[in-house]
C-alpha cells in the first residue's frame, strides 16, 4: 500500500450481465476516484447501474449472471479485481465497509447484536473475545444506539429499522475501513430517523477520514451529504461535478431533468414539475447512440448514432453530451 | 358544506399484543376542489385513515361524512353510490390490479358494476386511457406488460371511471423513479384542473406534499398534530413535531440545505401498542413538560387558519 494512493480509484470498470436474453452492459466503463474524507454520491434511477457498481467494487456480484469483464478497482493503490475470493474475505469489512438499504436482511436473524459485531472484530483484528465484546459495546455507543448495553443481547427482530441500521454501521466501521460504501442506507427509514443516520454517517466519516461512496436516488439526500456527485444513466457516467456546481448549473439534459423533477421546498415554487418523458430503457434494448437520446429535449441527429464521450468543459466537471459540449 | 368531514374518527385493531389505536380521534374537513396532504411517518395511521374513509377497515367510533351524509349506516347499495364519489389509488399499482385481467377490463370494472352498457363502457375506457396518457392498445394488454409509472396511470384511469369528487391517494408516487414520479404528479394536477376532483394525498414525502397540497395535516401515532394551509405550515410550523419533521426532510439544494438550522429529532416513534400517556410525542419532544405527560392536548385554532395540538403553542 503506497502512502500517497487514493483510498479508492476505479478505472474503466465494466460489468456485464450474461443472460439468456443476451449480454447487458450494466456498468459500462465507469471511472471514479474518492479521496480520504470525501463523499461521492452515485445518483440515478433504477436500472442505471449504481448498485451493480457498488457490488462490483466490493466484488459481491451475483455470478452468474454478473461478471466484471474489464477495468480496475484500486483500493489504496492495489487493484482488487484479480484477487481471489479468499483475499477478498480479508478486505471486505476491514478495508471496505458496507451498508445496504435493508438493514434487517443484512443482519443474521438468529445471532445477537453482540455476537455479530464480535465476529467482525475477531475475523479482522487480533482482539480476543473479551476485548472484542468490550469494543462491541463501545461501537454501539459510538453509533448512538439508545440503551446500548441492553441492546447487545438483542436479536435483530427486536430492534427498529433505525436501530438495525446503527448496528450495520457499527459493523461497517468496526475495523476503521478506509472506504465506506453506503447503498441507499436511509431509503427504508422514516424521515426523522433518516436525518439521524445521515448525521451519524457524516460525523463518523469526518472523525475517521473515510472515503465514502453514497448511492442514492434521492437528490435531497445528495444535496445534504455529498461533496461530489456522479450521475449515471443506463450503466454510464453522464455527468460529474461538485455538489454545488451540479445543482447550480447542471450540464447534462438528464441531470437538468432529474433536478427539475424533484420538488424543492423553500425554493422558488414551480407550478409544474419538469418531467422527463418516457422511462429508462431496458439494458437489453439500449438505443444505438446516446442512451438518453429518446427522452432528451436537446437531441440532435448525431446523438442517435454516436455515443458521446466524457469531456471536461470546466475544471472539476465532466459531461457526456454533444449538446452540452457546445454551450 | 365540506366534501369530506371527519368527526372524532377512531380505528382500532385488536392484536395479540393488545389494542392498537391506529386512528385515535381525528377530525378534519376537506373542501371541494382542494388537495389536502396527509403526512406522517410509518405507523402514524395515515393509510388506515384513508382506508377508513373507503370503509375498507372497520371504524370504531366517530363520523365520516361525504357531502354531509354519514357513511356508517349506509346499506350496500347506498355504499356503492358513495363509492362513486370517493375513489382510491394505492402505492403499489401492481398489487391493486388483477394480473389476469386485461387493463381494459380492470378500468371498465367500476362502470360494469355501475350498470353501464357495453358500448358506452368501451367508449369511456378509451377516453379514460387517453386522459391518463396511455395508448389505446393498452386495453388488450395485461398489467405485467407495463412499467410502474404506467400501472399507476391505469390505477388512476380506473379511479376516474365514475367521475369521483374525491380521490384518496395513498402514497401514489412513493414506488416510482424521480422522473416518472414527476410525470404522475403532473398528471394528477392536470386532472384536478380539468375535472375539479379533490385529493386526500397521503404521503411520507414532504417535498412532494409541499408541491401538490393546498392544505396539510400532520399525523403522529393516530392523532392530528397540526392542520393548516401549505404556506403557513412550511413558513411557520407551530407544532414541535411539524418543525422537527420539516427540519429532517432533505432539501434538494445544497446551499439551502447548509443554510438551514438543523435540530435532529432524537429517538424513534414509540410502539403504537404502548404510546406514552398524555401527548404521544412527549417522549421525543424538546419542549415537553410535566403537563404533557398526563394531559393529551386537543387540536385547537392557533391563528392564521392553523390548528395545532400542543399545550405550548
Amino acid at each position: 500500500m503506497s502512502g500517497s494512493a487514493l483510498p479508492l480509484e476505479i478505472v474503466d470498470l465494466r460489468t456485464t450481465l450474461f443472460t439468456r436474453r443476451g449480454e447487458m452492459k450494466a456498468v459500462d466503463g465507469l471511472s471514479l476516484t474518492v479521496a480520504a474524507g470525501e463523499t461521492v454520491a452515485l445518483v440515478g434511477e433504477s436500472g442505471c447501474g449504481k448498485s451493480l457498481s457498488a457490488l462490483s467494487i466490493m466484488r459481491l456480484l451475483p455470478d452468474p449472471p454478473a461478471r466484471i469483464v474489464g477495468g480496475q478497482v484500486k483500493l489504496n493503490g492495489r487493484d482488487i479485481v484479480p484477487l481471489p475470493e479468499e483475499a477478498m474475505l480479508g478486505i471486505r469489512g476491514k478495508e471496505i465497509g458496507m451498508i445496504f438499504q435493508d438493514p434487517l436482511s443484512s443482519l443474521n436473524p438468529v445471532a445477537t447484536v453482540e455476537k455479530q459485531i464480535v465476529e467482525v472484530l475477531m475475523t479482522h483484528t487480533e482482539l480476543g473475545r473479551g476485548q472484542a465484546r468490550v469494543r462491541a459495546h463501545e461501537l454501539l455507543e459510538l453509533v448512538g444506539m439508545p440503551d446500548a448495553a441492553r441492546r447487545l443481547d438483542a436479536y435483530p427482530h427486536q430492534l427498529s429499522g433505525g436501530m438495525c441500521q446503527r448496528v450495520i454501521i457499527a459493523m461497517a466501521i468496526a475495523c476503521s475501513p478506509s472506504v465506506l460504501i453506503a447503498d441507499e442506507p436511509t431509503t427504508a427509514l422514516d424521515v426523522t430517523v433518516q436525518a439521524q443516520v445521515l448525521a451519524l454517517l457524516k460525523k463518523l466519516q469526518a472523525d475517521a477520514g473515510m472515503a465514502m461512496i453514497f448511492i442514492t436516488h434521492d437528490l435531497g439526500v445528495v444535496a445534504e451529504t455529498a461533496d461530489r456527485v456522479v450521475v449515471m444513466y443506463a450503466g454510464r457516467k453522464v455527468e460529474e461535478a461538485s455538489v454545488d456546481d451540479l445543482f447550480e448549473n447542471p450540464l447534462h439534459p438528464y441531470t437538468v431533468g432529474l433536478i427539475g423533477a424533484t420538488p424543492t421546498p423553500g425554493a422558488e415554487r414551480a407550478e409544474r414539475l419538469a418531467d422527463i418523458p418516457g422511462m429508462v430503457p431496458p439494458l437489453n434494448a439500449l438505443p444505438q447512440g446516446c442512451a438518453f437520446a429518446p427522452r432528451c429535449p436537446r437531441v440532435m441527429d448525431r446523438c442517435l448514432t454516436q455515443k458521446p464521450a466524457l469531456t471536461a468543459p470546466a475544471p472539476g466537471r465532466l459531461v457526456a453530451c454533444f449538446a452540452a459540449e457546445r454551450t | 358544506m365540506s366534501l369530506l368531514s371527519l368527526r372524532d374518527v377512531r380505528v382500532q385493531f385488536n392484536t395479540a399484543g393488545g389494542v392498537v389505536r391506529a386512528v385515535n380521534g381525528v377530525s378534519l374537513d376537506l373542501a371541494v376542489g382542494e388537495t389536502l396532504g396527509l403526512v406522517g411517518e410509518s405507523g402514524c395511521g395515515k393509510s388506515t385513515l384513508g382506508k377508513a374513509i373507503m370503509k375498507l377497515v372497520p371504524v370504531a367510533g366517530g363520523e365520516i361524512l361525504v357531502e354531509g351524509v354519514d357513511i356508517a349506516p349506509l346499506n350496500r347499495e347506498q355504499l356503492t353510490n358513495m363509492r362513486r364519489k370517493v375513489q382510491m389509488i394505492f402505492q403499489d399499482p401492481y398489487g391493486s390490479l388483477n394480473p389476469r385481467s386485461t387493463v381494459g377490463r380492470s378500468v371498465a370494472q367500476p362502470l360494469v358494476l355501475a350498470g353501464w352498457k357495453a358500448d358506452a363502457t368501451a367508449e369511456r375506457v378509451e377516453t379514460l386511457l387517453r386522459w391518463v396518457g396511455l395508448p389505446s392498445d393498452a386495453k388488450q394488454r395485461y398489467p405485467h406488460e407495463f412499467s410502474g409509472g404506467q400501472r399507476q396511470r391505469i390505477g388512476i384511469a380506473r379511479a376516474l371511471a365514475l367521475s369521483p369528487k374525491l380521490i384518496i391517494c395513498d402514497e401514489p408516487v412513493s414506488a416510482l423513479d424521480v422522473s416518472v414520479r414527476a410525470q404522475v404528479i403532473n398528471l394528477l394536477e392536470d386532472l384536478k384542473s380539468q375535472f375539479g376532483v379533490s385529493y386526500l394525498f397521503i404521503s411520507h414525502d414532504l417535498s412532494v406534499v409541499e408541491h401538490i397540497a393546498d392544505r396539510v395535516a400532520v399525523m403522529y401515532l393516530g392523532m392530528l398534530f397540526e392542520v393548516g394551509g401549505r404556506d403557513q405550515i412550511w413558513r411557520e410550523p407551530r407544532h414541535p413535531y411539524t418543525r422537527a419533521l420539516l427540519a429532517a426532510a432533505p432539501i434538494a439544494n445544497p446551499k439551502l440545505a447548509r443554510a438551514r438550522q438543523r435540530t435532529v429529532l432524537q429517538g424513534e416513534l414509540p410502539s403504537p401498542l404502548n404510546p406514552p400517556p398524555g401527548c404521544p410525542f412527549n417522549s421525543r419532544c424538546p419542549m415537553a413538560q410535566d403537563r404533557c405527560r398526563v394531559e393529551k392536548p386537543a387540536l385547537r385554532a392557533v391563528g392564521n387558519g392553523v390548528q395545532a395540538a400542543c399545550h405550548f403553542v
